[in-house]
């Protein structure tokens, strides 16, 4: 470990930037009430209001694509024959072996001079891929490249964790800064083994270690990555004018963000979970995006990751001009946010296949 | 037999502590009670714990504890008696001292209960019961102090907001002790609608699982105004039993352990109930602070529940109760616990309790209970003029 964050913090030899940007979130949606009522009489308490829930005919594959086809259309006439890699980074990629990648690659015409992976990082394999595809764009190997984080997340039926594992994400297309609509300042990761949360082969749901999963976990990596930023570059809460972290539920963000000292109102256009659940390795990307949807040139972003194992990645990102004409171009966050159906508890065990017979 | 004393105590904040293993836990406390006595070397270490083995995957913490803190070579054994782990580790070396076998001996009480999810410690905790009766019928340890907290509402009418006054006590007076884990008050209020944990045992009936270490340097008592400047008399130090099981008690409703060891200390100290200024009880359970009182002579069957009820158990009660928080807002790290009520009874008899201190505390006692009563280590500590 590194006691020199200038030394620590990752920034490519030439800037770039987001070219376009698109989120995916389904349409049904499960009160945590629903939850409540069926495994603690109703009486507990619930940590969201509502999660999203995938449709029958929904999965990683295709609501990544959703949402890398929102990018595209922001971007605005990409050729997507430059775009030389497509990363997906899920919990819940629909195949054990076999890419989701190259199945979105080819429905954007990224095929065949491309580079295709999924990623798995639990909930930070969103920001992993993103990290990746600046170093890609900022070296010069590719123009254009793709990063994806997204999940259908699973969780044990009665778990803690049932209340929020929900479903979305977010697609970034990462190019050259004098394209981009978002110039990347900076990055930061803080990575150690901490098992704080897993699913092993085979498992079906995940399990994870209570309480364990906060401090020593979600806010020892999220602090650390967020200060390690700030303090590489020179920059304080105040520099910003919104910060999305990781969202397992509404708590966890509020407090990091409260000990780090930024305000509700910097936080409260990226804070999606009470509304959506926590989308894992879409979290804090879908937050981003709903942050971009609004933003004005000149507008500076923190973004904080969190994957369980552990780890955090950080980004600050200033707007420029061009995010007024892109941000029309597709459906915004809270478009799919607001396009909302409810499902009672029986009717999500069976969209999600939780009844295995 | 010689006189003892306590020249140094150290301890470390009870919490959740993530980042730090058993022996590091073991070394903050030991390291702190050996700065304080002021001493070099000792000739025996004794270190109380419980679930090293199922908690923290090792055993074999005499030796452990020892070399890493420096004393390779010493004697040094771990004591157990489940939740009693602490305190019978200060009568062993109480013990060894008395008996004129060693001069300076460290008594160490650690538990790291926090590397597990919370069944594996539950399941863990429930060794403390008896296994082929009580445990392996599917009671928890908390179940079998439900069923003790039920039977004591049944037997003498009261309700379970009737037992709020004892978790209040605690967290006030853990509000004034940095080593506390949770250091903030709580209300009536909050109380009747405390998360139901196994009922009627609610969340703020019940101690918290934890990880902590406390520890004491004892000297025999001739050598100890050399050595130290505020030495604390071992006045009494005893251990009763009883049955595992509770079906197997003569009444379910009083802690026969308790009024033995109780009695012993007595005896030893010359002095009964009406001497002692404070009381560090354990209260694992709220059932248990009242159980305990009873044991010890300061209320009446089915009375302990009304001496809190009555304000008597606040700093300028009559009897002082879990002046620094207790096992309930202290912490209860079950082989560290009974050790940090002698570190706190110590504390008081100096007069370094601070905003806790119980005016003029000459002589104060403190009761560490292991299982649901089977083990009752009581010790009552002096100061010395």
């Amino acid at each position: 470990m590194t006691d020199n964050n200038d030394c620590a913090m990752l920034k490519p030899d030439r800037d770039v930037g987001i070219v376009g940007y698109g989120a995916y979130v389904p349409r049904y949606r499960l009160p945590a009430i629903e939850v409540e009522r069926i495994w603690t009489d109703g009486k507990g308490g619930t940590p969201i209001k509502e999660k999203s829930v995938p449709g029958l005919d929904e999965d990683v594959a295709t609501m990544s694509i959703e949402a890398a086809r929102n990018a595209m259309a922001r971007a605005g006439g990409v050729n997507p024959a430059l775009i030389r890699a497509v990363w997906v980074g899920s919990e819940s990629h629909p195949y054990a072996v076999k890419p989701t990648s190259t199945i979105v690659a080819e429905t954007i015409g990224a095929t065949p001079h491309t580079q295709a992976a999924d990623w798995e990082f639990a909930c930070k394999a969103g920001t992993e891929a993103l990290q990746a595809a600046i170093g890609f764009v900022g070296s010069g190997m590719a123009r254009y490249a793709m990063a994806i984080g997204m999940d259908t997340a699973q969780a044990r039926p009665g778990d803690a964790l049932e209340y929020t594992a929900g479903a979305g994400g977010a697609a970034y297309l990462v190019g050259p800064a004098d394209e981009a609509l978002s110039v990347f300042e900076g990055s930061f990761s803080y990575v150690t083994d901490t098992p704080d949360f897993w699913r092993r082969a085979h498992q079906h749901y995940p399990s994870h270690g209570g309480r364990f999963t906060g401090e020593p976990a979600y806010f020892k990596h999220s602090l650390g990555a967020a200060r390690g930023l700030m303090e590489a570059l020179g920059t304080k809460p105040a520099d910003y004018t919104y910060a999305v972290f990781h969202q397992p539920n509404a708590k966890f963000p509020q407090s990091a963000a409260k000990q780090l000292g930024f305000s509700r109102e910097q936080i409260g256009p990226g804070l999606l979970a009470n509304d959506i659940g926590n989308t894992y390795a879409g979290s804090s990307i879908i937050g981003l995006s709903a942050v971009l949807d609004v933003a004005a040139p000149g507008d500076r972003v923190l973004l904080v990751s969190y994957g369980s194992g552990a780890g955090s990645d950080a980004f600050s990102l200033r707007v420029t001009k061009a995010i007024l004409e892109r941000q029309k171009r597709a459906p915004q966050t809270q478009d799919y946010v607001a396009r909302r159906k409810e499902v009672d508890y029986g009717t999500y065990v069976r969209f999600v296949r939780k009844l295995r017979v | 037999m010689r006189d003892v004393a306590i020249i140094g105590v150290g301890q470390i904040e009870v919490g959740e502590h993530w980042d730090t293993s058993l022996r590091h836990l073991s070394l903050g406390a030991v390291q702190a009670a050996i700065a304080d006595a002021g001493v070099a070397q000792a000739d025996a270490l004794y270190v109380g714990n419980m679930l090293s083995g199922e908690l923290a995957g090792q055993e074999h913490l005499g030796a452990l504890v020892a070399d890493f803190a420096g004393l390779r070579g010493i004697e040094a054994v771990k004591i157990e008696a489940a939740c009693g782990s602490g305190a019978a580790a200060l009568r062993m070396g109480y013990v060894a001292v008395a008996g004129g076998l060693a001069d300076v001996v460290i008594v160490a009480g650690v538990e790291k209960m926090t590397d597990l999810l919370g069944h594996d410690t539950t399941a863990a905790l429930a060794l403390a019961a008896d296994g082929e009766y009580e445990a392996f019928l599917g009671l928890s340890f908390v179940a079998v102090n439900a069923l003790l907290m039920r039977r004591y509402m049944h037997e003498y009418g009261y309700s379970r907001q009737d037992f709020a006054p004892f978790a209040i006590n605690a967290h006030k007076n853990a509000v004034n002790n940095p080593y506390a884990m949770f250091g903030f008050p709580v209300t009536a209020e909050r109380f009747a609608s405390a998360k139901m944990i196994c009922d009627p045992i609610s969340l703020l009936d019940s101690s918290p699982i934890c990880d902590g270490a406390a520890a004491v340097v004892l000297a025999p008592a001739d050598m100890a105004r050399s050595l130290s400047a505020a030495p604390v008399r071992i006045a009494a130090s005893a251990i009763g039993t009883d049955s595992l099981a509770v079906h197997d008690r003569r009444d379910p409703m009083v802690l026969d352990g308790a009024i033995i060891s109780t009695r012993r200390a007595y005896e030893q100290a010359g002095v009964g109930p009406e001497d002692i200024y404070l009381f560090e009880l354990h209260d694992a359970f709220s059932v248990m602070a009242a159980l305990s009182l009873e044991g010890a002579g300061f209320a009446e069957k089915g009375q302990g529940l009304r001496l809190a009820l009555d304000g008597e158990i606040g700093i300028d009660g009559r009897i002082p109760v879990n002046t620094m928080g207790g096992l309930k807002a202290r912490g209860h790290p079950v082989g560290a616990t009974g050790m940090y009520q002698i570190v706190e009874v110590v504390q008081q008899l100096r007069g370094l309790a601070g905003q806790n201190q119980v005016k003029d505390a000459r002589l104060g006692m403190a009761q560490n209970i292991g299982g649901s009563g089977a083990t009752v280590v009581t010790h009552i500590l002096e100061r010395m003029e």
